[in-house]
């Protein structure tokens, strides 16, 4: 919790100013009741009239203390909240920024994305509070006990009895209930499963004509959430009933001896009158002062939360090795038995998403790839088939430190990756990802992302080669086109071509596609192709593909499987002599290859026809 | 413009319209009441609404008079306990006439009082168990409710809302009604009783001193409305730029890999920091004023308590008011303000409610799918003679989406679907087990109008294979044995068997014990593909549809299921969509969909002889999207 000073340390004034000024509205609660005793013991009792007028607006001025230092402390502590939980917003976003792709997987982005936001408002409206009642409710006890012991020490006694009752009857209750309350919360998220998952698999219940048995499996859960929720309610109803009880016996207690005292003699009317208020302030606070412990022991997994991203070590950074002013110059690639196992992930808690135990980092489950070592020249073009977790993306991600591999070396330029920075590296090795995604902003916005300073022609001649220029200027306002986020309002392989534009803006040393056309068609992936052999001569390719004709035209395919390189060749090499590339070629020859033959032998045919 | 001007006009653009969501938790007032603004404006029926809200909770009429009795004696009981204090004082602890107290008489007066405590705290209990009952068994009843009317309503319905929407329908509408339910009912009309009964006994104790809270209550409340109007001014612009930098969180963070592949986390940072400025503007305004509600109205109570204490004071003074009735008074004039504050806190969620109420209610009161006629057909058994005549079709009726389809189906034939996307292949499939109906002409299967058939013997003889395998929670036991409920385990695990299936599953931890969580997500999308297959492998229906059932699995592998496939479509009428052209090759006939018409139709070797479209997708001269 140390690492939050610093953001109370930069509104200091305002963290010990806020409760300080709320402390004036006690002082105007507490002196008010007092004031009244006054009214009816001296005033009321002495017939004085002018002395009531006096202590009236003696009140008044109490009241106008009151609303100064609560109008001030409200400020304060607004002034507070909102600069610790922007200042915390902001840290914890520049530390994302940091995350390696294993710490991004780690927290999951979904998951980051409520810490930043539900996280860090559930923690200002707890600072918020806190500041305004930390003192409040504490203040208002003391300071009733206090007014409560002047007047009548004796009476003051039967707090002795009741607060304890009181304290205990409310941890009592909160130690039942909460565990039911977990089970109601579990019986909730079985029901909202459960609809969520017959919402999905809405076309197969219909199809199947199994809404009844839906419907059995729903009431099942109804009833179980209803039986739970009941039990938890039950306990907390009776909360209500048993404060009312403890309080009224109390103020009848001290009716009964104060008002004794009072027959004896020995204790005046007004006293009896301001005691019974005072009474009701202290046992009132002390229920406010539990429900603002509660709102903050839920705030409390809240800060972990984010302690747990302002903790985290990014795992990729620059190496004591690097060179800050390397760049990538001429894109040659090799890997040198490189190993690879995937960075182990933190087990969380279901509900809260709070590591169990924070691992210290390592690495987890098998070889994705193991002892690989090949080398690329720069300019060529190279093809990776493999089947679906063979680690062929693996393999890619580790050349612009995505991930860093667990043994051997990667070099780019003759130089350990290690070596460069990470800005300088990245900029060099531009890679179109798998699941790849566009921002909400124009066509322009997005493909500047691989070069703010990119001219319009530039915009457009990347675009052009990525064969995304037809299809953005028939777009409405064509380069400026709105794209919504995630990029929803393009199909699938308009996105993919201007994700290809987006990288090829950066004017690469080395290109990696990571089966980054699967949603284009053959003939304008084909297209694709021409325009990277001309455009992009110098630059190094690695082409991930599902298809055998997106690389089969490669200098080299690299074939893969279960995370080993099976062979290197070119397309004629490999159907000579490797057996699973010939699997994979047979199993697409209906699509693309016997399509081709069948025309070849037609053309043929045509020749023939024609040479007759 | 300078780059900053630019990324925050670029930033305006994107997110200027985006307005976050009221987060849960005792928000300020200002909050408070700018949710309500927005609730009650959305409210379009709201008697209506109130009316069938009504219906569920008088269900169980019984323990809602009960509990209407119970309210009634508990508000009398503390209202009388709270008007003792009087008697006790001016008659026993200090008598007006100035005599020495009684404590005899008020040992009898105080156990009443305790007497009249314990009944109000027992009565009070009763209360509020049986309205919590009555609260879970109407919400109970409302889910089942809400459930039987989505399980009926057409799959229309749910191509047209989000899955989130309806949840939310399901967990935030609930909640809401929930909470009105079980305690805003009673506590608002305990609240008008307590005010009522309150303003009274003032009256009653001193018509004068009455006179002046009324007066001064208004001001207060002309007080609290001022600032509570300003606050919701910039409580609504905190708003607006929250969920402006929430969305930009949210859209960041998820795309954060590609940030990093290009560099861009400092632009990323720079953009932040503008929409995080922004809020902390906004944010610093809202809290500020809608903060101030509290010190304002507490002191406006407190200017309420000082005008009655010395007005009281002064007519104790003046015209013989009593001590005991000054001291109950001035009780009284605290506790006056209580009442109305928590109608007006009852208020919003009574706004809440009422908009969740009727979203719920909208979902029930959508069209169902029709019900069958009595005398609805029912085949026995199906053949699986499909004929398409004539069939025109639009989702909405200006836009068509399929015309003048004609095809034919004999009993066991395989016909194939191929087109681009958005040719209207799945919507051909769509109609034939009615999940849509069609415009114009008719489809028939063994000669009958699909609509005539019984609806749930239609869809019974028609099995579907989609392109998303669907799983349940559940074993793969279980899990296909969806497609028929009475099957043996012996026929289950020939489903498998016939599905290539049976392989795998038997090398799963449990065989087919084995739970399924998630949707699959221990399987591979060939394992579940497979499984999919089994179920409808194991429904003997005799109609199939595969909607692009193997698209998404490599090829190797869809060279795997292909046996599976195959075993599955034998002596099955068999409609299969696909994208990948190899899958259809060996159809009876293979019909060529080009915005929503029939181009071209024939088998695989006539369509390449026709040098037409077909040959021209087969050869990848042609583009499919």
């Amino acid at each position: 919790m140390s690492r939050y000073s610093k953001y109370i340390k930069k509104y200091k004034v305002a963290f010990i100013l806020a409760p300080i000024f709320m402390l004036s509205e006690v002082f105007g609660e507490i002196w008010l009741p007092k004031l009244m005793s006054l009214i009816i013991n001296n005033g009321v009792a002495n017939h004085d009239i002018g002395y009531i007028l006096k202590i009236g607006l003696v009140m008044i001025a109490a009241v106008l203390l009151m609303i100064t230092g609560g109008t001030l402390g409200n400020y304060f502590a607004a002034k507070a909240s909102v600069g610790f939980s922007a200042d915390l917003r902001e840290d914890l976003y520049k530390k994302v920024q940091t995350f390696s792709f294993a710490n991004i997987d780690d927290f999951s982005t979904g998951s980051l994305v409520t810490r930043l936001t539900n996280d860090v408002q559930q923690i200002a409206l707890v600072i918020n509070m806190g500041l305004k009642m930390t003192l409040r409710s504490p203040g208002m006890m003391i300071g009733g006990i206090i007014m409560a012991v002047s007047i009548n020490r004796s009476l003051a006694v039967i707090l002795l009895v009741s607060m304890p009752v009181l304290i205990i009857t409310i941890a009592l209750v909160l130690k039942i209930s909460f565990p039911r309350f977990q089970r109601m919360q579990t019986a909730v998220d079985a029901l909202n499963n459960g609809v969520k998952e017959s919402l999905t698999n809405v076309r197969v219940i219909k199809s199947f004509v199994r809404d009844d048995f839906e419907d059995i499996k729903f009431a099942e859960k109804n009833d179980a959430l209803r039986q739970k929720a009941l039990d938890a309610m039950n306990m907390v109803i009776a909360v209500m009933p048993i404060m009312m009880i403890i309080m009224n016996l109390t103020s009848v207690a001290v009716v009964w001896f104060g008002g004794n005292q009072v027959i004896d003699g020995k204790m005046q009317v007004g006293d009896l009158t301001a005691f019974i208020t005072y009474i009701t302030q202290i046992l009132a606070s002390l229920m406010m002062f539990a429900m603002i412990f509660l709102q903050a022991a839920r705030s409390v997994v809240s800060l972990k939360r984010t302690s747990e991203v302002l903790d985290t070590i990014p795992d990729i950074t620059e190496t004591e090795s690097c060179d800050y002013d390397r760049k990538v110059m001429s894109g040659s690639i090799e890997f040198r038995n490189v190993s690879f196992i995937y960075p182990k992930k933190n087990e969380r808690d279901a509900e809260t998403g709070v590591a169990v135990k924070r691992e210290a980092a390592g690495t987890d489950g098998d070889e994705v790839l193991s002892d690989i070592s090949f080398k690329i020249n720069s300019g060529e073009t190279i093809g990776i088939l493999g089947s679906t977790g063979c680690g062929k993306t693996t393999l890619v991600q580790l050349i612009p430190r995505l991930f860093d591999v667990t043994d051997g070396e990667i070099l780019v330029d003759g130089k350990n990756v290690k070596d460069y920075s990470l800005k300088n590296l990245r900029d060099g090795v531009s890679m179109v990802l798998q699941n790849n995604t566009l921002f909400s902003g124009t066509v322009a916005e997005n493909l500047r992302w691989g070069n703010e300073e990119a001219t319009d022609e530039e915009v457009k001649e990347a675009a052009d080669s990525a064969q995304a220029d037809g299809f953005v200027s028939s777009f409405k306002g064509e380069y400026e086109y709105m794209i919504e986020q995630g990029g929803s309002n393009v199909s699938g392989g308009q996105k993919q071509r201007l994700c290809i534009a987006r990288a090829l803006l950066k004017k690469p040393k080395i290109l990696i596609l990571d089966d980054s056309t699967s949603a284009v068609d053959t003939a304008t992936e084909g297209r694709i192709r021409e325009a990277f052999a001309t455009a992009l001569k110098d630059t190094t390719k690695l082409i991930i593909a599902q298809r055998i004709g997106s690389v089969r035209d490669a200098d080299r395919i690299i074939v893969m499987d279960d995370g080993k390189i099976v062979d290197i060749g070119n397309h004629k090499q490999l159907m000579r002599r490797c057996e699973e590339y010939r699997e994979i070629y047979y199993s697409q020859m209906d699509a693309d290859s016997e399509a081709e033959y069948a025309a070849v032998q037609n053309e043929l045919k045509n020749d023939k026809e024609v040479s007759k | 413009m300078t780059r900053h001007e630019m990324l925050e006009a670029s930033l305006q653009k994107r997110y200027g319209n985006r307005v976050a969501a009221v987060q849960g938790g005792p928000g300020t007032r200002g909050a408070r009441e700018a949710a309500e603004r927005n609730a009650a404006k959305g409210l379009k029926n709201r008697g209506a609404t109130i009316k069938r809200l009504m219906k569920y909770v008088f269900l169980e009429k019984k323990r809602m008079v009960v509990a209407v009795i119970c309210t009634l004696l508990t508000t009398g009981c503390t209202l009388a306990t709270s008007y003792m204090l009087r008697p006790i004082i001016n008659k026993y602890i200090a008598p007006v006439d100035g005599s020495r107290g009684d404590a005899k008489g008020l040992v009898g007066a105080l156990s009443i009082m305790l007497l009249l405590y314990m009944l109000s705290a027992m009565f009070m209990y009763i209360q509020s168990r049986l309205l919590t009952r009555v609260g879970q068994n109407s919400l109970r009843r409302m889910r089942t409710d809400l459930n039987d009317a989505l399980q009926k309503l057409p799959i229309k319905y749910y191509d047209t809302h989000s899955r989130g929407d309806i949840m939310s329908r399901f967990t935030n509408d609930i909640d809401n009604v929930g909470q009105m339910l079980s305690s805003t009912i009673i506590s608002a009309f305990s609240a008008v009783l307590t005010l009522i009964g309150t303003l009274a006994l003032m009256i009653y104790t001193n018509w004068i001193l009455t006179i002046v809270i009324l007066l001064l209550v208004p001001l207060s409340i002309f007080a609290v409305a001022k600032v509570s109007k300003a606050s919701a001014k910039f409580f609504k612009l905190q708003q607006s730029s929250l969920g402006a930098l929430n969305g930009y969180i949210e859209e960041s963070v998820t795309g954060q890999k590609v940030i990093k592949v290009f560099n861009h986390e400092e632009t990323a940072v720079e953009e932040f920091e503008i929409l995080n400025g922004k809020l902390r503007e906004n944010q610093m305004k809202a809290q500020f004023f809608g903060g101030l509600m509290g010190p304002v109205s507490n002191a406006s109570n407190q200017v309420v308590y000082v005008g009655a204490s010395v007005v009281a004071g002064l007519l104790c003074v003046l015209r013989g008011f009593d001590i005991g009735g000054m001291t109950v008074f001035l009780n009284y004039s605290r506790q006056f303000g209580r009442p109305i504050n928590e109608l007006a806190t009852q208020m919003t969620s009574v706004f809440s409610a009422l908009a969740g109420a009727e979203r719920v209610f909208a979902v029930m009161d959508e069209q169902p799918e029709p019900a069958d006629d009595p005398d609805a057909y029912i085949p026995n058994p199906m053949k699986g003679d499909v004929e398409f005549s004539h069939v025109y079709f639009g989702y909405v009726p200006e836009k068509t989406v399929l015309k003048d389809i004609n095809l034919y189906a004999h009993p066991g034939q395989k016909i194939a679907f191929v087109g681009s996307t958005g040719a209207g292949k799945t919507t051909v499939t769509n109609l034939l087990n009615r999940f849509y109906d069609i415009s114009e002409g008719t489809i028939t299967i063994d000669g009958v109008d699909i609509r005539h058939y019984s609806l749930s013997e239609l869809r019974k003889n028609i099995a579907v294979v989609l392109q998303d395998t669907h799983l349940f929670t559940g074993t793969v036991m279980e899990n296909i044995r969806y497609g028929r409920l009475d099957a043996t385990d012996e026929e289950v695990k020939q489903a498998a068997r016939s599905a290539s299936a049976d392989s795998f599953i038997r090398r799963l931890p449990k065989g087919y014990d084995t739970m399924i969580e998630g949707d699959g997500a221990n399987l591979s999308q060939g394992q579940r593909q497979l499984l999919n297959i089994a179920r409808a492998a194991v429904s003997k229906a005799p109609v199939l549809v595969l909607d692009e059932a193997t698209s998404s699995v490599d090829t190797r592998t869809e060279k795997h299921i292909e046996k599976g496939m195959d075993a599955l479509m034998k002596n099955r009428t068999t409609f299969v969509i696909a994208h990948r052209l190899s899958t259809v090759r060996d159809s009876n006939a293979i019909m060529v969909l080009e915005k929503g018409e029939i181009i071209e139709r024939g088998t695989h070797d006539d369509l390449l002889e026709q040098k037409g479209r077909y040959y021209e997708l087969y050869t990848g001269k042609a583009e499919l999207t």
